[in-house]
């Protein structure tokens, strides 16, 4: 049995940061193999998007945050999950920081669902928003400083000193007549103390790991195929599942003819299944994926799509159109009164595709369900949500179920689901493979195609904007509007980020920071199409619209695009400009002479609290725009790893860069998707990489995030330079420049 | 049974002869270090080496493999292209989610037996049909770079 100890801190650091003081911290002994653990709570229900219906409920065991063992080993525990954007080092970097550990003993280990892991800002344990270093900044340098204060502590005891007297370094705990401990050989004396209610963080200027370049913990593993994901799991006896899902979403099976499937040698079984949006679909459970898969294929089913819309793209595009000229929901009220009257205008509509996400990794659970328990592996970034979904559909309690979270092979958002429906569409497999008679841990796995026609895609948009400019070319109204489906109704998320009808994933990024008069309206439409946060959410098509049309604005102002936007930055937005200033600075931009047939092409967009600036070089050869290279200016205040941080905007702009391919959308015709695999769904290839130089501006602030910043001003900024290559203003993603 | 020779050792498998090799590594020999992305020959995530050319394991049924040597992401750091293309990776700090990238280290070290000091175009038209949603290609770029350098 484990014991548990809470210790309530109100210490200085209280003062500082309000929610600090509803934080405890507590230890747990009685750990096999001994040594000190030090845990973490948050309550919940302190988090911005608490929900109403997840009431605070007691901490049932002990989550460690930080083991540290007699063998020095520093385990730390990272609350997120890790997917490629380095939370698997940065996190541990933050507490090895305080702590004085030695780099070379640290390792990672992804934490499973509990409640001391929910993100202290969002009250649920979620990886998104690029929130896991921003809101995790004070909480891992705390649980760091605690643990070392205990080490001397308990060397102190050791040695007959005062602690004061004591130093530490690369975990070692060093005594004032040369005495020295290692932390393992500290760490059971340690547990026997209290936790310290008061602590001092390390002045900046002692950092050794915060803002050093770090290299990744797991890229040995990640280099030599040892890693494991998600899918690579298995458990003894495990069967796989292949299911057949419903052509329209949320469609029903009228009937099926199994009898090829279970032909197939390896196939075990045939089920009838649950599916997401209250659909139906087929199950083929077998020894593998690949019996699984042929007895998929082989199934023969009869569809009944009667009773759901069957979206068509095209149908689509020309109602959204129709409705961007209409009135919609209020989201920004100033007077636009004198456009009418504005000298010179701009009128523009853009298109905006449905995109999948399509990490590498297929989608995939493991999931072990007995009588009155269930167990799941799976790489998700949602674990609070889905574990209460897995409870629920397995009809457990919730303390019931164990999720396990697997190092994942990309997610862009599509691992966080709000229904859950890959983690429930495999909890109801398992139930009917019970209810056959049958038990068996099952992993269900996704085919590419699988993925790809699965939903939860970026929402498909336009945006219809009137923008009216006086004879200097300044900016005297801006009529705008938005049409397209809402991420945030039917989610835990809908409280928080709906208001007065206006989904703030919709509009974020419009404005910003540019001081012109906006009426904005949004129209939400209901389509039967899933759809999901995508890498960087509303800021994927708000930050296109506003940067291409900015430039579109400097260009009649007959003014530089540069110093066009610092004129409407102004000075209330100094990290746009410092972002921006680099950006500008570091790629030569107006000073450097381009090739022949080259152009600059600039944008600048703040998301999740980052500031993001391109610079970019393009040419155009033949009616085929290439991008040559890419200048970036970042400003998330702090850098806690410069390398995750390089990384992440080179990764970002190749994304957003990915998005104006041809073949870079997904369409429906009759409510089916038409694409299939990375044939027709176009991603970027390494041979239209770009060349990605970033830059970070220098702060002392606490730190913002990098997942998803770095994505939004790509396309517009590569726009931005084919237009003044061609004078074609590109309205549409992926771009087309022979219909533009 | 068929007996399948992989990373140098005759091996039984008891599967349909039309199994892809990345299913009957992954399910039936727990090699799971070669990765499923699209079955379709698409993403390059299942590349393996069958006699040293790089192949797509997802569409390459075991019976095309018989009497013939696929070599695997796991015998990698036994072969001294594969070590040093492996090495170039932890120096550039090359892999974000990491999941494409036994992929990307089998065409990279195929690249690098067949011509030892490769141009960047080389390099793109060889590692292009490897996909990474990441985006370190530009790293990629650099590390491969950086093994030609080891390897002269």
């Amino acid at each position: 049995m484990m014991r548990t100890e809470w210790m309530n801190t109100p210490g200085p650091l209280a003062l500082a940061t309000p929610e600090l003081s509803r934080r405890r911290f507590l230890k747990a002994s009685g750990v096999i193999g001994g040594g000190l653990v030090l845990g973490f709570y948050l309550p919940v229900g302190g988090g911005r998007f608490a929900n109403a219906q997840a009431p605070a409920a007691p901490v049932s065991a002990p989550n460690a945050f930080l083991r540290i063992a007699p063998d020095n080993t520093v385990t730390i525990a990272v609350n997120r999950l890790e997917f490629g954007q380095g939370v698997h080092t940065s996190l541990p970097m933050l507490l090895a920081e305080e702590l004085d550990a030695d780099w070379s003993q640290v390792r990672g280990e992804l934490a499973p669902a509990g409640d001391a892991y929910k993100d202290p800002a969002f009250g649920m344990q979620i990886t998104g928003g690029s929130g896991s270093v921003a809101h995790s900044y004070m909480q891992y340098r705390e649980i760091g400083a605690r643990a070392r204060a205990m080490l001397i502590a308990a060397a102190a005891q050791q040695w007959q000193v005062k602690p004061e007297d004591c130093k530490t370094s690369r975990g070692m705990v060093l005594g004032p007549a040369g005495q020295s401990a290692s932390y393992g050989s500290l760490a059971n004396s340690a547990m026997q103390l209290p936790v310290p209610q008061k602590v001092a963080l390390k002045d900046a200027k002692d950092f050794k790991f915060i803002g050093k370049p770090t290299p990744r913990l797991d890229v040995r593993a990640k280099s030599s195929g040892t890693q494991q994901f998600g899918i690579d799991f298995s458990l003894p006896g495990m069967k796989v599942a292949v299911v057949a899902r419903p052509p329209v979403f949320g469609a029903k099976v009228k009937s099926f003819d199994a009898v090829k499937a279970k032909a197939i040698p390896g196939v075990i079984d045939v089920l009838q299944v649950v599916t997401d949006r209250g659909g139906q679909g087929v199950a083929v459970i077998a020894s593998g994926y690949w019996p699984a898969k042929q007895g998929r294929d082989a199934l023969q089913i009869n569809w009944d799509t009667g009773g759901v819309e069957k979206v068509s793209s095209d149908q689509q595009l020309v109602a959204f159109k129709e409705l961007a000229k209409q009135p919609g929901v209020v989201a920004k009220d100033a007077d636009v009164s004198r456009l009418a009257a504005a000298p010179r205008k701009i009128t523009a509509e853009y298109q905006f595709p449905y995109l999948a996400h399509a990490p590498m990794e297929p989608l995939n659970c493991t999931i072990d369900l007995t009588a009155d328990s269930c167990t799941v592996w799976a790489g998700t970034q949602f674990q609070t949500v889905d574990q209460g979904a897995i409870a629920r559909t397995c009809g457990l309690p919730v303390e019931k179920v164990t999720l396990n979270t697997m190092m994942a092979g990309g997610g862009f958002g599509r691992r966080a689901v709000p229904t859950s429906d890959y983690l429930v569409e495999a909890s109801n497999i398992a139930k009917a493979y019970r209810a056959s008679g049958k038990s068996a841990p099952l992993k269900v796995i996704w085919s590419r195609e699988d993925d790809i026609k699965g939903g939860y895609y970026r929402p498909s948009h336009v945006h219809r904007a009137e923008i009216g400019l006086d004879s200097k070319g300044n900016i005297i109204a801006w009529n705008h509007a938005i049409v397209g489906q809402s991420i945030l109704t039917g989610t835990p998320f809908e409280a928080f980020g709906i208001k007065n009808g206006v989904d703030s994933t919709m509009v974020e990024g419009m404005g910003e920071p540019y001081e012109v008069p906006m009426k904005l309206s949004v129209h939400n439409v209901k389509a039967n199409v899933p759809v999901l946060w995508w890498r960087s959410v509303g800021s994927t098509h708000t930050a296109f619209v506003m940067e291409t049309l900015i430039d579109e604005a400097a260009q009649m102002a007959k003014m530089d695009p540069v110093a066009y936007r610092k004129k409407l930055i102004g000075d209330k937005h100094p990290r746009h400009l410092a972002a921006l200033d680099l950006a500008v600075g570091k790629s030569g931009y107006g000073k450097k002479a381009l090739p022949k047939g080259h152009a600059w092409g600039v944008a600048v967009h703040e998301s999740f609290g980052t500031v993001v600036a391109y610079v970019v070089e393009a040419s155009v050869t033949k009616g085929v725009p290439k991008l040559h290279s890419v200048t970036a200016g970042i400003h998330c205040n702090r850098a806690i790893n410069p390398m995750t941080i390089e990384a992440q905007a080179q990764g970002a702009a190749l994304m957003g860069f990915g998005t104006t391919l041809p073949g870079a959308a997904i369409t429906l015709k009759d409510g089916v998707v038409e694409q299939q695999n990375f044939s027709d769904y176009t991603v970027a290839r390494m041979n239209e990489m770009p060349k990605i130089a970033v830059h970070i501006v220098q702060s002392e602030d606490p730190p913002s995030g990098m997942g998803e910043p770095g994505l939004p001003p790509l396309a517009p900024a590569y726009a931005n330079a084919i237009a003044k290559l061609t004078g074609k203003r590109l309205r549409k993603l992926p771009f087309d420049l022979a219909s533009a | 049974m068929v007996t399948l020779n992989i990373n140098g050792r005759d091996t039984q498998v008891d599967v349909d002869p039309s199994t892809p090799i990345l299913w009957t590594l992954r399910d039936s020999l727990q090699m799971t270090g070669t990765k499923f992305g699209c079955g379709a020959a698409l993403c390059g995530a299942c590349t393996v080496h069958l006699n040293g050319q790089p192949i797509r394991s997802c569409v390459t049924p075991i019976s095309a493999a018989v009497g013939q040597k696929i070599t695997t992401i796991e015998a990698m750091s036994a072969d001294t292209v594969g070590k040093a293309v492996q090495d170039a990776w932890v120096k550039n700090d090359v892999p974000q989610c990491g999941y494409c990238q036994s992929g990307q280290v089998m065409s990279a070290t195929a690249l690098l037996k067949a011509n030892k000091s490769p141009s960047d175009k080389d390099i793109d038209d060889a590692m292009s049909g490897n996909i990474c949603r990441c985006g370190t290609y530009q790293r990629i770029r650099a590390a491969i770079k950086d093994a030609s350098k080891a390897l002269a």
